[in-house]
């Protein structure tokens, strides 16, 4: 009996930790898309900015966004995924290598605004690139450089040794062994931690503050050394500036919508790719 | 014994970190013949057998010490390129382990990894290939489809196949049939006694009655130590040693 009472009470501590999650889950997009959802219109997703924020669109920040976000991951995929495989096929289990793996680790947990500071730093004012795109999209890459360096380590960890026994066996090199083998099959595992960067990225505000974003800007950026708005910065601007707080809070709301959207659709273009793969030759990880 | 000798084991001692796994172990694995490797769990046999393909080199701190010759050449020699040892010796493992990638990919791997890309060549190559695995008829009309939809008895078959597409000199099996149902098996077993024409092959098992069946040579191991190596019908009928027949005849083990 008393086994059978501890069984629904684990049972219901558990579903109702699956409820509580949902149920404010589902709140945090009924508000979002309620109150965005009123101001969108053409408008409002293609125009620039009018009359001090109040009217006009937030396209350039859309833009914006989507720029940083783009020249993040191109920044940080192909580094992150050299580095994992460095890590996880080249160098041999030992004390240094624990240490520089605990390390990266670490280095996902720091505070995104340490990395704003080091982003205006080293890329603002040392290399000279300015507040722009290109010291913006340097400063998230590196913010996610870690969580894609671990996705991708376990994406690869937990490829069977078997495989690469079987194509070394084969006559393979160890290169042609990672490229053809260990890589192809990893991929799944990796598209997830890159699906779960893009949402940091694009929704991260402190690392653009001081390397890349503007408040307002008339037009669009024309190359990579030009500040942009960015959506998460123009929802924090708009919050805490400006001098029409009522008509200013509908527009940030409006871009909460968008944001959302964004890497809603970045996600889901994300798994798809995944899942084709992964039906591809039946892999079930 | 007037036999060609395709693999000499001279004297080797291999260490796991400072544990020592096999102590002077030394015979002569003849060409075309069946070699079995039988023991205890843990008796070292699939280490010797991972050493003549160089597959311990994957386990870090790990040391030989001694020759493996293969056709006269030490394999473990600093110029060899272990790549081309890997090529004339191949291996097919305890659980089927074909990639990801359709059957046809599967059986081509070795040859593209090797720089043969040319398709027609390929396909010859592979159907040739498989039906040397008989494997062909079940797969022919599914060339494209993934190795994994294949049941365990047919990928392990496919695993040959992608082995003998290499065309290997010595093929190194390291029980080859424990992860398979009967049936799976006994065709597994016809295979080996067909392949044995061309190739030589060194199985290690667990089935005391499977390396009776399948082997003309047999390799008795305990506690890392060749204990005995004789034809396989000396060994099971009329070993040297007590401790021999105690193990083939199931008293301990």
């Amino acid at each position: 009996m008393r086994k059978k009472i501890n069984q629904s009470l684990g049972f219901f501590f558990l579903s109702l930790a699956v409820t509580v999650t949902i149920f404010f889950l589902s709140v945090l997009l009924y508000f979002i898309f309620s109150r965005g959802f009123r101001i969108i219109s053409w408008e409002f997703l293609t125009a620039v900015p009018r009359k001090a924020m109040t009217q006009g669109g937030v396209a350039p920040a859309i833009i914006g966004t989507l720029y940083l976000t783009l020249g993040a991951i191109i920044f940080s995929l192909p580094i992150g995924l050299a580095c994992a495989i460095y890590l996880c096929e080249y160098t041999p289990k030992s004390f240094v290598v624990n240490i520089v793996r605990i390390s990266i680790n670490n280095l996902a947990g720091v505070p995104s605004v340490v990395f704003g500071l080091f982003g205006l730093a080293v890329f603002v004012k040392f290399l000279n690139f300015g507040v722009s795109i290109l010291s913006g999209s340097l400063t998230l890459g590196i913010m996610v450089l870690p969580s894609i360096i671990s996705a991708a380590q376990e994406a690869l960890l937990a490829i069977p040794q078997s495989y690469r026994e079987a194509s070394l066996a084969l006559g393979a090199t160890k290169w042609q062994t990672i490229k053809k083998i260990v890589i192809p099959s990893a991929l799944p595992g990796i598209m997830t931690g890159v699906i779960l960067s893009i949402g940091r990225v694009a929704g991260e505000t402190a690392p653009i503050m001081f390397t890349a974003a503007t408040f307002y800007k008339r037009g669009y950026p024309k190359s990579i050394f030009d500040e942009v708005m960015a959506l998460p910065y123009h929802i924090y601007a708009l919050m805490t500036e400006g001098v029409h707080p009522a008509q200013q809070k509908d527009i940030a709301y409006g871009c909460a919508f968008i944001l959302l959207i964004i890497v809603l659709v970045i996600s889901a273009v994300a798994v798809i790719i995944r899942g084709v793969q992964r039906s591809k030759y039946g892999l079930q990880s | 014994m007037d036999y060609k000798v395709r693999v000499k084991v001279n004297h080797v001692n291999f260490f796991y970190g400072r544990v020592q796994s096999l102590f002077d172990i030394k015979c002569d694995i003849y060409d075309k013949m069946v070699t079995s490797i039988i023991g205890p769990s843990g008796c070292g046999k699939s280490t010797l057998l991972r050493l003549i393909n160089r597959m311990n080199d994957l386990i870090p701190h790990t040391r030989i010490e001694g020759q493996i010759l293969l056709d006269g050449k030490d394999i473990y020699n600093p110029k060899v390129d272990v790549v081309e040892v890997r090529q004339k010796v191949g291996m097919v493992f305890q659980k089927p382990n074909p990639f990801p990638k359709s059957i046809f990919d599967n059986v081509a791997y070795g040859l593209v990894v090797n720089g043969l890309t040319n398709r027609s060549y390929l396909s010859g190559k592979v159907e040739k290939s498989l039906k040397d695995a008989a494997l062909w008829n079940e797969v022919k009309d599914r060339l494209g489809k993934s190795a994994l939809t294949l049941s365990g008895g047919q990928q392990q078959r496919l695993c040959i196949a992608r082995t003998l597409a290499i065309e290997p000199e010595v093929i190194l099996m390291d029980e080859p049939a424990s992860a398979l149902d009967p049936t799976a098996t006994l065709k597994i077993e016809e295979l080996i006694q067909k392949l044995k024409e061309k190739y030589t092959i060194v199985i290690v098992t667990h089935n005391m009655q499977q390396a009776a069946r399948i082997s003309d040579y047999t390799a008795f191991f305990m506690l890392g130590k060749l204990i005995e190596y004789d034809l396989t019908a000396k060994i099971f009928r009329n070993p040297s040693k007590t401790i021999t027949e105690d193990y083939v005849t199931g008293r301990f083990g």
